[in-house]
């Protein structure tokens, strides 16, 4: 696991198809989220819930801050 | 809760694995896009304006002042060559209009906030601290823009808030 900043999001995000995961309960989420991030809160992190995601792109997760 | 995503993830079989330590807050903070119910569009940084005036320590009064008067703004930002705010050039300095440096005329660490800043929240502060405007800068000072009271109202209005 790699810890980035928000160039190398955006980088990532440009250059090799990133997937974005905010880990925050739904209802945060809702709230407000990165353009195209998708929700899997922290809880529900399961082998049934990562299957939307695709095995062979980068995934970044984030939450709110580093708090 | 994000390094602990981040294991979790590598532990189901995941390789490219990265974690935006410092998230939405973040994101949001340098003025970067937010979807969803309080979105951009509910935040300063999507109604400030870009054109305020902006000067160098080193510019003199007198001409800062002479802009000033063409385009209409009574207040000018100094900035440093990274465009972090360094002080502001208030009415006071251009009733006074002596020919010192900007540097000089400018009042020290102006007030800010972020672009992520909620406008409802932005607009109480302004009417409770009589401001009518406030710029809007990101978490290492570098100047976004200017957000008037008089926009943040009328943005405020348009979402129906």
């Amino acid at each position: 696991m790699h810890a980035i900043d928000r160039h190398e999001v955006q980088r990532l995000l440009a250059e090799e198809q990133a997937q974005l995961v905010e880990v925050l309960p739904q209802a945060e989420y809702e709230d407000e989220h990165l353009p195209g991030a998708v929700n899997i809160p922290l809880k529900e992190l399961d082998r049934e819930r990562v299957q939307q995601l695709k095995r062979g792109r980068p995934v970044v997760v984030y939450c709110y801050d580093s708090q | 809760m994000s390094p602990r995503a981040a294991a979790r993830l590598e532990r189901l079989g995941f390789e490219q694995v990265y974690d935006y330590v410092a998230g939405k807050a973040d994101w949001g903070s340098f003025g970067l896009p937010l979807e969803g119910a309080e979105g951009s569009e509910t935040r300063a940084g999507a109604h400030v304006r870009t054109d305020a005036p902006n000067c160098r320590p080193e510019d003199r009064l007198p001409k800062i002042c002479e802009r000033l008067e063409e385009s209409g703004w009574d207040t000018c930002f100094v900035l440093d060559e990274r465009g972090v705010v360094l002080g502001r050039i208030g009415r006071a300095a251009i009733r006074g209009r002596g020919d010192v440096s900007a540097e000089e005329a400018m009042t020290l660490g102006p007030s800010t906030i972020r672009p992520s800043a909620r406008l409802r929240a932005v607009v109480e502060r302004m009417r409770r601290q009589k401001l009518t405007n406030l710029p809007v800068t990101t978490p290492d000072g570098r100047l976004v823009g200017l957000l008037t009271l008089r926009d943040a109202e009328e943005a405020l209005r348009r979402l129906g808030s």
